[in-house]
């Protein structure tokens, strides 16, 4: 996927004119915030989970290298294949090889972020092979040539009237005068073509929502069972997955998915926790012939010992973004990549590098409420923070902005020509607001008064205030 | 009885500039406590814009400096939860590794308050001997929620108010937007968020909006005055001090209030 962070002011200011897209967001403003809060409400030991969810990720990350090769030699012995790969070319080009030798024309799969960030479906097409998304908001983007817009929620920004025109433009071979009315009927038809497809795959890739070093487990969570199908009914499995989501248990697992899902969507639990061990065993009565596993690094390794560890704990549950006033406001694509919201604006520098997605780790109110909600403690705003140091220390920040900067804090070191400044600036902002007690222009700050007033000052300015203040307290 | 608490007031830039009736409402809420109340004249600001724009080594020389004016008082109280976070919570980040600052900035930003906070937790505020007349909703600015927890406090206060009349905010706990330079440069997306709040403002009952930040303040107030609204728009403080004569935040037409005693 082509990175378009750099033009984030713009696709902001697109998504913003988007009265559509807006009407979408409301409702992750409202609903997605409501179901996680009742949900942990409803779990008193939800913040003791979280910290050891918190302490688990930190041991394996302490210990990643360890616990890689423990799921790889258990992947081995049960029969799967692991594959590594340093980058995303090389996983795709993984993925390549095994469907070539099957030979495969169509692969179904499961939703994966990772897909997204290797570009996988674009690539698999490219090789005259057809990937069909069976998650139904994966599914839905496809249609419509679009990417996710969110972690979870894939198709977050699409409307059911859009839905409905999708399908019917794509699903030609069905009468033309069906009743497409209800969300109920758009999930039947888009269930009856997904069924064929299921039975025609030659392969299945899903994502990895764990990778449980101890049994050598790949570990997804769905909430439609698109996942079961996708890898159980083709002759071959791929598990697509980063290096950082493997866990040392099952133990270790149950912890981390007792805060996943609540943090999701509120839910207890996914509908669906499926854990794959390895290909169809002798006395098994269903299963792929084939298991592999394609560990994916593509920049994460590089993360370990930096100031941007603690983002590798990070389980997509996307309660970040669902918390964000600026996703709220702009929503997903206009990140300009694969991961929006916070998390994101942390990963995505990391992965892309900060010199492509700048804006992101700078177009943040620092609020705080993505830390607040993280299930893995990750402190979002403080990474935001030192990403915008690298950008400071690499002179990415536009210069305009850095003298002013260095300029203001020269007088804020030196408290006699600060007041002097501060009396000059008061003035003139007495001026603008002639006399008044709003501004309706300033000079510096266009933006701000091209939406709103700005408040004038008062008289004096606070200093010189108490300074008549205590004269007069001396006098009296 | 012991001697009353030394307690240096960390006025903040935005109300040195904008707004001084917040200033004279923090100490006389503090000398009412009971407090010594001193106004280092050596001081600036927290340093936040350069901290925030990834400016590590201004935001070092502004720290010493506030520490150095302040450190010598048994308190620092700032009307402001975004300028005491950073005192409290980030001066220490920014000596990190500093073995020399390090016993320093740790005593320092034990010492460091927000207004509401230092006095319901600290001078244990439970009421006051006079009465203000006003109808009031509050909005949590982010940096006091959620880097310094306050949110019971200024609500306690307001309530031990006679006359006060509160009630409140839908999604009081969401960003209005501000967020310093945020404001500025990325103005479209925080004139949304502003837009927003407005909304739930306008939605609630109450005639007077009431927060603990000014950069907040300045930003609802300043879209509020905008969209024609007759809401009034103040600090806490001012409030709780009773001092809410002078007009409103970013209006000088608005009839004046009574006050009642």
């Amino acid at each position: 996927m082509e990175i378009r962070s750099h033009k984030f002011r713009q696709n902001a200011a697109d998504a913003l004119a988007n009265e559509q897209l807006q009407n979408a967001l409301a409702h992750v403003r409202s609903k997605f915030i409501q179901k996680r809060a009742k949900a942990v409400n409803n779990l008193k030991a939800f913040d003791t989970l979280r910290d050891n969810a918190t302490a688990i990720k930190n041991h394996t990350l302490e210990n990643l290298d360890v616990y890689l090769e423990i799921f790889e030699e258990k992947v081995i012995a049960q029969g799967g294949q692991v594959h590594w790969a340093a980058t995303a070319q090389e996983a795709r080009g993984q993925v390549l090889d095994i469907c070539r030798r099957v030979p495969a024309k169509t692969v179904t799969k499961g939703k994966s972020m990772i897909s997204e960030e290797i570009e996988l479906n674009e690539f698999l097409e490219q090789n005259d092979i057809t990937p069909v998304e069976t998650d139904l908001g994966e599914y839905i983007i496809q249609l419509r040539g679009e990417h996710p817009s969110h972690i979870i929620a894939p198709a977050v920004h699409v409307n059911m009237d859009q839905v409905r025109d999708d399908f019917r433009k794509h699903h030609t071979h069905l009468p033309e005068d069906r009743v497409l009315e209800e969300p109920k009927s758009l999930l039947l038809e888009a269930r009856g073509i997904l069924r064929e497809r299921f039975l025609k795959a030659d392969v299945g890739i899903t994502g990895a929502n764990f990778l449980v070093a101890e049994t050598g487990t790949s570990v997804i969570v769905t909430n439609e069972g698109n996942g079961d199908l996708t890898q159980t009914l083709p002759r071959v499995h791929i598990v697509l997955a980063s290096l950082e989501k493997v866990v040392p248990t099952l133990e270790d697992m149950s912890q981390i998915l007792r805060v996943l899902a609540r943090s999701a969507t509120g839910q207890e639990m996914s509908v669906y926790t499926t854990l794959s061990s390895g290909p169809k065993r002798p006395d098994d009565v269903d299963g792929p012939e084939e298991f592999h596993v394609i560990l994916l690094d593509n920049g994460r390794s590089s993360m370990l010992g930096t100031e941007f560890q603690d983002m590798l704990r990070c389980i997509r549950c996307g309660a970040c973004m669902n918390h964000c006033p600026v996703y709220h406001a702009v929503g997903g694509h206009a990140y300009g990549w694969v991961y929006p919201g916070p998390m994101g604006a942390v990963l995505s520098p990391s992965l892309a590098g900060v010199d492509k997605t700048g804006h992101l780790p700078n177009a943040s109110t620092f609020c705080g409420r993505c830390e607040s909600v993280c299930p893995m403690h990750i402190p979002l705003p403080k990474m935001m923070r030192h990403w915008r140091e690298r950008e400071f220390e690499q002179h990415l920040s536009p210069p305009s902005n850095r003298r002013n900067l260095k300029l203001w804090a020269w007088f804020a070191v030196r408290p006699g020509w600060y007041r002097l400044m501060t009396r000059f600036s008061h003035l003139g902002l007495r001026i603008l607001s002639g006399w008044s007690g709003s501004i309706r222009w300033l000079p510096f700050a266009r933006g701000w008064t091209r939406h709103r007033n700005m408040p004038g000052p008062e008289r004096q300015t606070f200093m010189q205030a108490w300074q008549r203040h205590l004269v007069e307290r001396r006098k009296s | 009885m012991s001697s009353p608490p030394n307690v240096a007031v960390f006025v903040t830039c935005l109300v040195d500039l904008f707004r001084p009736s917040v200033g004279f409402a923090t100490v006389k809420l503090l000398e009412d406590a009971g407090c010594s109340v001193h106004v280092p004249i050596a001081q600036t600001c927290c340093g936040q814009p350069a901290w925030n724009s990834g400016d590590r080594k201004d935001t070092r020389e502004i720290a010493e400096a506030v520490i150095n004016a302040f450190e010598s008082f048994d308190y620092v109280v700032a009307p402001s939860g975004s300028c005491a976070g950073m005192l409290k919570k980030h001066y220490p980040e920014v000596f990190a590794g500093d073995e020399e600052w390090q016993g320093r900035v740790t005593a320092f930003a034990a010492k460091v308050y927000e207004l509401t906070e230092f006095l319901a937790d600290v001078m244990k505020i439970i009421k006051f001997d006079y009465a203000v007349k006003a109808d009031v909703t509050y909005h949590d600015a982010c940096a006091g929620l959620r880097e310094l927890g306050i949110s019971r406090q200024p609500r306690a206060l307001l309530d031990a108010l006679i006359g006060i009349k509160r009630t409140e905010l839908k999604d009081c706990e969401t960003c209005c937007g501000f967020g310093g330079t945020f404001s500025v440069k990325y103005s479209e997306i925080s004139n949304s968020i502003v837009s927003t709040k407005v909304e739930n403002i306008n939605a609630s009952s109450a005639k007077m909006l009431l927060s603990g930040d000014l950069g907040c303040l300045l930003n609802m107030a300043g879209k509020l005055g905008r969209d024609g609204s007759t809401v009034e728009v103040r600090h806490v403080a001012e409030v709780l001090a009773g001092m809410i004569d002078s007009p409103p935040i970013g209006d000088r037409k608005q009839p004046r209030r009574d006050k009642i005693s």
